[in-house]
């Protein structure tokens, strides 16, 4: 219990309580959003486009549903899409002269610290959506109940492997409208190719290459195949290979613009 | 050699270089400069806009490596042990890092908390020092809803969570309005004769003045003087300045006809300032040589003088 308390007094921790703290101003927004969100997606995509879908019985889907195909792709989709905007306009808000990683750079936190304290409060998000979304899906019959704890465990892997990079970049950007830019042109673009809305085996062979090479494929296919229990040890091994080496380069790469950005 | 225990900060050749090492084209914010700042001692770094205070103040804050030299602050070194130092600061930036989202009371709160300290003592200390600076009746209100003042005030609340040994001030007055600066400084007084450290920089030589037991003149860089209010008064200045204006087209004549009348004279843009033992007789003088100033006025010496004489140029240029 004393190394426990000892853990939770760590710098880390202390950025973690002040983005925590600042969270009981939103809470309850952000659960209601958490919640709409997936009721949105799940009415429009299944009983509307999934419908007409559904009809041409297409060899691509594997005999499921196209709500049942959809799903771990927007549940991953919306999961990146989440931690790049937190992990972006907060983080190059916070850097600014009066942001508030200069204040907490003024005490005994270091870089390191408040980078891993943010880190922790993206993924706890992420797991709160995670749930959240799941638990919807669960209610609308899409998601095997007993797969579903892996499911949110991929959204978490895919949150922390995109948030990294995002943190490292965003730090150093000093312009809202950069930030604006990455999101058109980076990831609007994964969220549309990366297998979110169709098998990338439709597209033509050249578009599957690049599709392969993107991350968030890989996080898509890692959550659809474990949803809909079609995981193979080889796939799911390359999926969380890559994933991984996406945080431990974002990691290697915040760990040094943070302290580069704070440290002048 | 220094004792820890009286010499709090020890600065010795601290040089701060923007840019990559070795970079030819890098700029030289702080130029192997030599301080010391003693336990209880208010300290100030005079100079004007760019003269390297705010580089030497992020320097001390342990934000801000130095380029070489060694500054060695409550023993220790600034390089290797800037977590430490930072536990014993408090810190007032020049550009506030209020929380504007979160109250007066929780910007204390969320900021004691970076420390490590309880809710429980952080809940105690923060009433107790938004009474020090005179917040009490804004505590659970908006940051949004402070003045200037106020929230300078804030930020010094927020400096003293940690009960810290040494303040560190960069301009806190800069901006506020005469009546918030004098409470200020008032509190910052008090502060002193509780026995914390003061270490300021500003280019108010009022400021300076009143605040100040120590301070060192910096100019590109360099320090330039060092030594307590009234002796740097008293070594670079004479006891008196005779402050003359004229009408615009007579400027450059009347000018010249002072010429020789005082022991030192600084023409400045709206001005003529002649340094002399009694200021009276010059103005006699000055009379005598036919000169019609505008007005004509005798004051004492001040810091601002003395920044006159070493830089050869006025300080809120």
């Amino acid at each position: 219990m004393h190394t426990l308390a000892r853990a939770f007094s760590a710098p880390a921790f202390r950025e973690l309580g002040y983005w925590l703290f600042r969270y009981r101003r939103t809470w309850r927004g952000s659960i209601v959003i958490s919640i709409g969100n997936p009721l949105l997606f799940l009415t429009a995509l299944g009983l509307g486009l999934g419908t007409l879908v559904d009809r041409e019985n297409s060899a691509y889907l594997h005999g499921h549903s196209y709500l049942t195909f959809i799903l771990p792709g927007i549940l991953i989709a919306g999961v990146m899409q989440i931690a790049f905007l937190e992990a972006s306009g907060p983080v190059m808000q916070s850097a600014l002269p009066r942001g508030s990683y200069r204040a907490a750079a003024s005490t005994p936190l270091e870089p390191t610290g408040i980078l891993y304290g943010h880190l922790m409060y993206w993924t706890l998000r992420a797991t709160q959506n995670a749930v959240l979304f799941t638990c919807v899906s669960l209610l609308f019959g899409t998601v095997d109940p007993a797969r579903a704890p892996l499911l949110v465990l991929v959204a978490v892997l895919v949150a922390i492997a995109f948030a990294a990079p995002a943190a490292a970049w965003a730090v150093t950007v000093t312009r809202p409208s950069q930030i604006n830019v990455m999101f058109r042109f980076v990831v609007l673009p994964l969220y549309m190719f990366s297998g979110t809305f169709f098998p990338i085996e439709q597209l033509p062979v050249s578009l599957q290459w690049v599709a392969w090479a993107t991350p968030l494929w890989h996080g898509v296919d890692l959550g659809r195949t474990v949803a809909l229990g079609t995981a193979t040890p080889y796939g799911v091994l390359i999926h969380i290979g890559y994933l991984s080496v996406m945080v431990a380069v974002g990691l290697y790469l915040a760990r040094r613009t943070y302290r580069r950005k704070l440290y002048v | 050699m220094t004792d820890s225990s009286t010499v709090l900060i020890d600065a010795r050749g601290l040089t701060k270089v923007y840019g990559k090492p070795g970079d030819k084209a890098g700029f030289t914010a702080v130029d192997g400069i030599d301080f010391q700042v003693r336990r209880g001692e208010a300290f100030g770094v005079l100079g004007a806009n760019g003269a390297g205070k705010s580089s030497t103040m992020r320097m001390i804050a342990c934000v801000s490596p130095a380029t070489a030299g060694s500054l060695r602050i409550l023993g220790y070194d600034s390089g290797a042990d800037g977590a430490k130092i930072r536990a014993r600061l408090g810190v007032v930036p020049q550009d506030d890092t209020i929380d504007t989202e979160l109250t007066v009371r929780e910007n204390l709160l969320i900021y004691g908390r970076y420390f490590g300290l309880s809710w429980k003592v952080l809940r105690e200390r923060s009433t107790r020092l938004l009474e020090f600076t005179r917040l009490s009746e804004k505590a659970e209100d908006a940051v949004a809803t402070l003045s200037g003042g106020m929230r300078r005030r804030l930020t010094i609340a927020r400096a003293l969570i940690n009960e810290p040994e040494i303040v560190l001030l960069d301009e806190p007055t800069t901006g506020l309005d005469p009546q918030a600066r004098h409470l200020l400084w008032e509190r910052l007084f008090q502060l002193k004769q509780e026995g914390v450290t003061l270490l300021l920089t500003t280019h108010y030589m009022d400021e300076a003045e009143q605040l100040c037991d120590r301070l060192v003149v910096m100019d590109a860089g360099k320090i330039v003087a060092e030594g307590a209010p009234a002796e740097l008064i008293a070594r670079y200045t004479l006891r008196e300045v005779l402050e003359l204006r004229f009408a615009p087209g007579e400027r450059q004549i009347m000018t010249d006809k002072c010429r020789g009348l005082a022991e030192r004279m600084e023409e400045l843009p709206d001005r003529l300032l002649l340094s002399t033992d009694n200021g009276e007789e010059t103005l006699s003088a000055v009379h005598r040589q036919g000169v019609q100033p505008l007005t004509a006025l005798v004051r004492r010496s001040s810091l601002e003088d003395v920044f006159l004489t070493l830089t050869g140029r006025s300080l809120l240029d």
